[in-house]
């Protein structure tokens, strides 16, 4: 017995019982996995890529690499995302009648809630992140962001948060609970396992490091903006980039908050969404909203910006009605606070709350009504230019507005009783965070890729890409919507009634075709890299940009200008080629940077110990990690030695390069 | 650095780009950290929201008018009040370039802040003496909680100030010091704003209801 | 808030590591903290107006009191500091903080309003 509580006391609630062996789908994956990891580690280890890797890479502070690394984490994380989808498309295609599939209700209940995480948490939040850290510093003309070191940490710990989740896959199991976790399944009493510790302390992890790169952001935008750059000179990416901050970081307290509530009823027993005792789990409803919806437009607006730069670049025209377009995202920024309770009119407020906020969402689709009209308008008599980021900004154009009204519809409370909780709304938010913020990512990528590593992503897989994703889009979700209207409610891994078989088999094959289309952008990436050197771009503008971030090398120096640049116009690029700029040539001096630092992988390595021995109840780890995190960040600020200097000879050499291959590629 | 008019002026030849270094990220420390305050702020209110919705919830249990000690209150609330005037001597000591005079308000307002931590898990050991836990209703939870999360933000405070003491004895007053005394200064004073709002909030309102 | 963002790193540094504090200043706050922190404990120890309904009214009154004096006398508040924008993000962060206060309670209100605790049979019995 002394034996069995030592290694309690060791091992918490770990037992090799929670490894799951007995499951056949997840042993596969696992070897999957541990052959693919090992096969990369070994590559790195032979090609001796670490200490590249570690000097270079993970602790660096240039917001570039930094921006990269968030986007690569969201393509993996889009690809793990994504296998839960085809996963859920395939069982609820199959089971009907007597055949259940191959998923039983456990095993399903933890996919749809691992996708949601994924997709909002691990997916669309790194890449918006990741395409905000990389551009718009070079969009506002500074070298860096306002805090390089915490741009580095807050992306660690956002990795922290993703491999806590992946942890889940072998170690365990996920949340049954859906992605928000509502209470009280989400409670001890209903979910005693671990899925949903591992739900809270992933989020938690993930969300110091979102909450900290938001107010990186908002300080960058405010404070390292170019000479003459007024907020009224910025791009319009910049200005949706700032909005997204300043949401971020009054919207994710919200949520930290309500976790921590419900980490201390699971943890402590206290009573806040208890059934019993004065709690009230209607509560954690109305919170965790608050945060939830300014969560659809922290992704959506990034997005926008996207397709107001690629839009203006490709049709050769300064955007439509910029003033508008600014006011638009302001606008949205105040409303979406204002229209949370649309998640839950059926819970049971009343006619008067279910229509001030019935009310307040319809008017919210009026700015984004307005941008919509500012793109069209733009391309009226532009010379427009269908590369890849175009067409995906016109594909974005028919389906958001298809998925923008059903949002409308949606918003009559009346129309909402029968709708909610059906596939349309599943139809309605995929169209429109697929629509909008897939879309505008991958336009942001095509468009991005060439300023990242200086030659373009191959046209012809980009196109590829688009039209399955397009048009497998239309055949996974269309008929959602149409099951939706039919009274077929979410989340369910069987069906009885064999008249509806045909509707998912529709959108079983449109997830196939999705499959394509992620797999032709992977293809697009490894073509592109094959032929990079027929792809190259040696003049750091391959679009005809318009934006500052144009006017410099491509892949831009680490100090991304050598001389600070003076704006007099939003599209200051353009400015300057109409008006004869002529790139300097001479009078380098030294350039001050930050210097790079490893504290931000140790510190997030501590916190992702800290979070997995408080899931497993491993008290004494818990305790050292959380010791360990404390003692890190206090040393760490002990540290003063954060800069350096480029000399300018390392200038002169780099700008001469570039002086060289622009005369050659001219 | 070229002047405003320069910049815009018409017919000029336009100026692309200046020589001069610019925007070093020091500058942008207050305001990232006021942002944060902010963030925090919104912490706060959500344990407010929640203990405005749930304070009554009692659940059988023992109501805010039966457990409040107005006098301790009182006493917590003049020692958080007495610790925010402290530092702001120490801010007007470093002002002046008195590091020793400094580092002793700091001390002062350490101990004013010890001493608030202190009676307030005294205050929270005898509520739970009495059967008031955390797990007793909802009012209890969220009351717990609030305030709770009040003290921890405290305790982190008097870590800190203890961590920029040892910083300041180790490298003296350099400019790196006197920003993280500032931003120290703010969490601080934004502290006892949210103080402000536990004792009206919470206690005063509580003993009335 | 179309300043001009480098006019700000003109000024030098001087001004970014300065408390920005004067002795009047904190000796004001102080005392002004005092007293309305005293009239609230007073108001309610006593019970000095007799009706808690108004006593809680000027309980939460002095309290918005007392928290302008600490942002301004302590915190140093004003509008012209970093350009406007501590303002304009403390606005923000009271308007996000009013809404999220105020419409919690008032969703909440209504949830609890029509969702009172009901045995089987009142439910049986609804209109």
């Amino acid at each position: 017995m002394l034996n069995s509580d030592l290694l309690k006391f060791i091992f918490g609630r770990l037992t090799i019982e929670a490894i799951p062996y007995h499951e056949p789908i997840l042993i596969v994956t696992f070897v999957g996995v541990a052959i693919g990891g090992l096969a990369l580690l070994g590559a790195i280890t032979y090609f001796r890529l670490w200490n590249y890797l570690w000097t270079e890479w993970f602790t660096s502070v240039d917001h570039k690499k930094i921006g990269i690394m968030y986007v690569i984490l969201a393509i993996v994380m889009l690809i793990r995302g994504f296998s839960d989808a085809i996963m859920m498309r395939a069982q609820q295609a199959i089971a009907f009648g007597s055949n259940n599939g191959y998923l039983p209700p456990h095993h399903y209940d933890q996919v749809f809630t691992a996708h949601g995480v994924i997709m909002i948490f691990f997916m669309a939040m790194p890449l918006v992140t990741g395409l905000m850290n990389f551009v718009v510093p070079l969009q506002i003309g500074a070298r860096d962001v306002s805090f390089p070191f915490l741009n580095n940490f807050s992306f660690w710990m956002t990795v922290g948060g993703a491999v806590i989740v992946m942890m889940s896959l072998f170690v365990g199991e996920y949340a049954r609970t859906g992605w928000l976790a509502y209470p009280p399944l989400s409670e001890a009493a209903y979910s005693p396992g671990v899925g949903v510790d591992y739900y809270i302390w992933g989020l938690q992890i993930a969300g110091v490091g979102t909450t900290l790169s938001g107010i990186n952001l908002i300080a960058t935008i405010v404070k390292m903006r170019a000479p003459g750059m007024t907020m009224m000179k910025m791009p319009v990416f910049c200005w949706t980039s700032l909005c997204t901050n300043v949401l971020i970081v009054a919207a994710f307290p919200v949520l930290t908050a309500v976790l921590a509530l419900l980490t201390l009823d699971r943890y402590v027993g206290t009573n806040f969404f208890t059934n019993d005792l004065g709690g009230n789990p209607m509560m954690y409803i109305n919170l965790i909203w608050i945060w939830g919806h300014p969560e659809v437009y922290i992704l959506v607006l990034p997005a926008f910006g996207i397709f107001s730069e690629v839009v203006s670049t490709f049709c050769g025209k300064r955007l439509f009605g910029y003033a508008s377009m600014v006011y638009a995202t302001i606008v949205i920024t105040i409303l979406s606070y204002l229209v949370w309770l649309h998640h839950f009119f059926t819970m049971g407020s009343g006619a008067s709350v279910n229509s001030f906020f019935g009310i307040t969402t319809m008017i919210i689709s009026i700015p984004t009504g307005a941008k919509m009209f500012n793109w069209l308008f733009t391309m009226y008599r532009g010379r427009i230019r269908f590369e890849v980021p175009m067409l995906w900004t016109i594909g974005f154009m028919f389906t958001f507005v298809i998925g923008g009204m059903t949002g409308v519809l949606l918003a009559v409370p009346p129309a909402d009783f029968v709708l909610h909780n059906s596939l349309f709304l599943i139809a309605h938010f995929h169209n429109v965070i697929i629509g909008g913020v897939v879309f505008g990512l991958f336009a942001g990528i095509n468009y991005w890729f060439p300023k990242a590593f200086g030659f373009r992503l191959d046209p012809f897989w980009g196109k590829m890409s688009f039209w399955f994703w397009l048009v497998g889009f239309y055949f996974a979700f269309m008929p959602l919507y149409v099951l939706g209207l039919m009274g077929v409610t979410r989340r369910l891994n069987h069906f009885d009634d064999p008249s509806l078989q045909i509707w998912f088999i529709i959108a079983a094959f449109g997830a196939f075709l999705i499959a394509l289309g992620i797999a032709s952008f992977i293809v697009q990436i490894a073509v592109s890299i094959r032929n990079r050197e027929k792809l190259r771009d040696f003049t750091g503008d391959p679009w005809d940009g318009r934006t500052l971030e144009w006017s410099t090398a491509s892949p831009p120096p680490d100090y991304n200008y050598a001389f600070t640049p003076v704006i007099h116009d939003h599209d200051a690029f353009a400015d300057m080629k109409k008006r004869g700029y002529k790139r300097p040539l001479e009078g380098y001096r030294p350039i001050h940077m930050p210097r790079n630092t490893g504290a931000g992988v140790i510190l997030a390595a501590f916190s992702v110990i800290f979070g997995f021995s408080m899931i497993w109840y491993i008290w004494w780890l818990a305790a050292l990690s959380f010791a360990a995190i404390l003692i890190g960040a206090i040393v760490h600020t002990f540290n003063y030695k954060r800069d350096f200097y480029i000399p300018a000879e390392d200038v002169v050499q780099a700008e001469n390069a570039r002086t060289t291959l622009l005369a050659g590629g001219v | 650095m070229t002047t405003k008019t320069d910049l815009t002026a018409p017919g000029t030849v336009p100026v692309f780009f200046v020589e001069e270094e610019h925007g070093h990220a020091e500058g942008s420390t207050m305001l990232g950290f006021w942002i944060y305050l902010m963030s925090d702020c919104l912490i706060f209110a959500v344990l407010f929201a929640t203990y405005a919705v749930l304070g009554h919830s009692y659940a059988a249990g023992p109501s805010g008018k039966d457990l409040f000690e107005l006098p301790t209150v009182a006493i917590n609330t003049s020692m958080l009040l007495l610790s925010s005037i402290t530092y702001g001597f120490a801010m007007l000591a470093m002002d002046k370039e008195r590091q020793g005079q400094m580092l002793f308000w700091l001390v002062i307002t350490g101990l004013f802040g010890l001493a608030f931590v202190g009676l307030e898990l005294t205050e929270f050991a005898s509520l739970i003496r009495e059967g008031a836990t955390p797990q007793r209703s909802a009012f209890l939870s969220s009351f717990f909680t609030l305030v709770g999360t009040h003290g921890l933000h405290v305790s982190v405070g008097i870590i800190w100030l203890v961590t920029l003491m040892v910083q300041v004895m180790k490298h003296g007053l350099i400019p790196e010091n006197r920003r993280r005394l500032l931003c120290l200064s703010m969490f601080w004073h934004f502290l006892d704003v949210i103080w402000i709002g536990v004792f009206s909030f919470v206690y005063l309102m509580g003993v009335l209801v | 808030m179309s300043s001009q963002p480098h006019d700000a790193r003109l000024v030098g540094h001087d001004s970014d590591t300065s408390g920005h504090g004067s002795m009047g200043g904190y000796v004001t706050g102080f005392i002004l903290s005092v007293i309305l922190t005293a009239i609230p404990f007073w108001l309610v120890m006593g019970n000095v107006l007799n009706d808690s309904r108004l006593t809680a009214i000027a309980v939460m009154g002095l309290a918005v009191v007392q928290i302008v004096v600490h942002m301004i006398c302590f915190l140093h508040m004003n509008t012209k500091s970093e350009g406007g924008w501590t303002l304009l993000s403390l606005i923000f962060t009271l308007v996000i903080l009013v809404i999220a206060l105020s419409g919690s309670l008032w969703v909440m209100y209504h949830l609890n309003t029509n969702m009172m605790q009901m045995t089987p049979g009142d439910a049986m019995n609804m209109p």
